[in-house]
């Protein structure tokens, strides 16, 4: 059966031997993009090989930050804390200039006026847990 | 006979022909006196009835659940110890792989009697407070992408419905004729769990969950439990009920991770089906009644579209006029589906059981009159897997 949660910061990341250097980057302000150096692409979520060629010859790279809403949705029901005390906010699956995708929040605007298309750019939204803060890249208006 | 003699002599002796045996659902609904391992027995049990075979005539067991090595659990729970066994777990659509890899099984003959058994109490767990009406996956691995934006598994959905919406014009009311036709379905259904007509104004106004969703968008939450069992064609002769012969099978997989799925407006079904039908050597149009999986609306107008009943893009307008309905042209989730019907958590076994109840001639109220060739999709996870039968009688 779906576990309940564990702890209060279930849905906060565990940073692991792929990805620190990901969450080392949201923390300093930058969003952090892999790219492969075969064959020439940017993918997301980062891991050690890029997922098109096979190469593991990838490197990280800073992403400009602009991108626009490809698709969304307005939560207004999650029984699961902290998501429950936050209703309604807006999920979103944002395509950033690099052409790559990610899952993030659309903050800073009414949910109701979120769109498909509509630009955004990135900010980090701090989240505190026991073993220090993490810096979640999320998304305003641009 | 030389090598390449040989290998003709292996491809052309026929392989033995699978078909569905036995079908049952365990009681459903609310069943708050029993453990779902109860279910699952009380529902293998008149599968097998069903079939005219003993639980000791089982040589292999498909089932999976969220306990790790469900199979061994259920197994032994049962009292058997089958020489096959799968475990395979893609959510919903895992019984309609189940069906595709017992057909392998029993061709190839590694095992004669195919159990596919499935239950849980899932709707008095809630209500027992032992489980949250939302799942909760730990943020590790590449879930920790994901986790932390609260992104629930009915707002993975309802992101493809935007999509859609944005897309092609699809709208709100056309996702809700969906609800509607699947409850007139279920109102011929005694054993659904709701029963009372609904109109779209009642969808629209219904609870918004994740926008454009609402509450009538989405499927029920039940108990139960159902049970399928397949057997080698050379049985057919000693079987009490018509077999239902597997005339083609797919499966496919896409993304987990939502930021993953390349294009929200279209189901992996499309590489599925394809698969299926062509191996059965049918078209949409030659189906006479379909079961999909109907997580929420948005489900079932992705996968009309990938299957090939209508183009990419035409599921809004292709679902108008009752064409769902038990009496409109292509009779969609004719048990009123997980949208009315029953859904205790991974569904795609119960579209195989209502397929097959219509093939049969034996869906009283609801029989869709000269039903001989079915479709079944699987849905599992979020758009995540899916499998495809095409099932017929003689």
């Amino acid at each position: 059966m779906p576990q309940l949660p564990r702890t209060a910061t279930w849905h906060l990341p565990v940073p692991d031997l792929e990805t620190s250097a990901y969450w080392d980057g949201t923390a300093h302000g930058k969003l952090l993009i892999k790219h492969c150096d075969d064959c020439g692409r940017d993918f997301f979520y980062p891991r050690s090989h890029c997922p098109r060629c096979w190469s593991s010859s990838t490197s990280w790279k800073e992403a400009i930050g602009d991108g626009v809403v490809y698709t969304f949705t307005i939560v207004r029901q999650n029984d699961l804390r902290p998501f429950k005390e936050r209703l309604p906010y807006v999920v979103a699956i944002v395509e950033l200039a690099e052409g790559v995708r990610l899952t993030s929040n659309i903050e800073g605007c009414a949910p109701e006026d979120v769109r498909c298309g509509m630009p955004v750019r990135v900010a980090f939204r701090e989240e505190e847990r026991d073993e220090g803060s993490v810096y979640l890249p999320v998304f305003r208006p641009a | 006979m030389n090598k390449s003699q040989g290998l003709l002599a292996f491809l052309i002796v026929p392989r033995r022909k699978v078909v569905i045996a036995g079908v049952a659902e365990s009681r459903f609904g609310e069943v708050p006196d029993a453990t779902s391992w109860q279910l699952h027995q009380e529902a293998a049990a008149l599968a097998l009835a069903d079939a005219g075979l003993e639980p000791s005539d089982v040589t292999g067991l498909f089932s999976c659940g969220a306990d790790i090595m469900h199979p061994l659990i259920l197994g032994e729970y049962l009292g058997i110890r089958p020489g096959y066994v799968d475990g395979t777990q893609v959510g919903g659509s895992s019984w309609e792989f189940f069906v595709h890899h017992a057909v392998g099984a029993i061709e190839s003959g590694l095992c004669d009697v195919a159990l596919l058994d499935y239950a849980t109490t899932s709707r008095s767990d809630v209500k027992r407070r032992i489980r949250s009406a939302n799942v909760a996956i730990d943020a590790r691995g590449p879930a920790q992408f994901e986790s932390a934006y609260g992104h629930t598994v009915i707002g993975r959905h309802a992101m493809a419905a935007t999509r859609h919406m944005y897309e092609f014009g699809t709208t709100s009311e056309q996702l809700a004729e969906i609800a509607v036709q699947t409850r007139f379905n279920a109102s011929h259904n005694p054993l659904a769990m709701y029963r009372d007509a609904i109109t779209i104004d009642d969808v629209l106004s219904s609870r918004e969950i994740c926008s454009p969703l609402h509450m009538l968008d989405c499927c029920i939450r039940s108990d139960g439990g159902g049970a399928v069992v397949l057997v080698a064609e050379d049985r057919i002769a000693d079987l009490p009920k018509k077999p239902i012969w597997i005339l083609g099978a797919g499966e496919t997989t896409s993304h987990h991770t939502m930021s993953e799925w390349e294009d929200f407006t279209e189901s992996p079904a499309r590489r599925s089906a394809e698969r299926a039908f062509g191996m059965a050597g049918v078209k949409p149009d030659d189906i006479d009644v379909l079961q999909v999986y109907d997580s929420f609306t948005i489900t079932v107008l992705l996968t009309l579209e990938a299957l090939g009943f209508c183009a990419k893009g035409e599921g809004g307008s292709f679902v108008e006029g009752g064409r769902l309905r038990l009496d409109g042209a292509l009779p969609t989730n004719t048990d009123g589906g997980g949208l009315s019907s029953n859904h205790p958590g991974m569904r795609g076994l119960f579209l195989i059981i209502e397929a097959a109840r219509q093939l049969r001639g034996e869906a009283s109220g609801r029989q869709v009159s000269g039903a001989s060739l079915a479709a079944v999709n699987g849905t599992g996870g979020w758009f995540s897997s899916t499998g495809t039968l095409v099932l017929g009688v003689d």
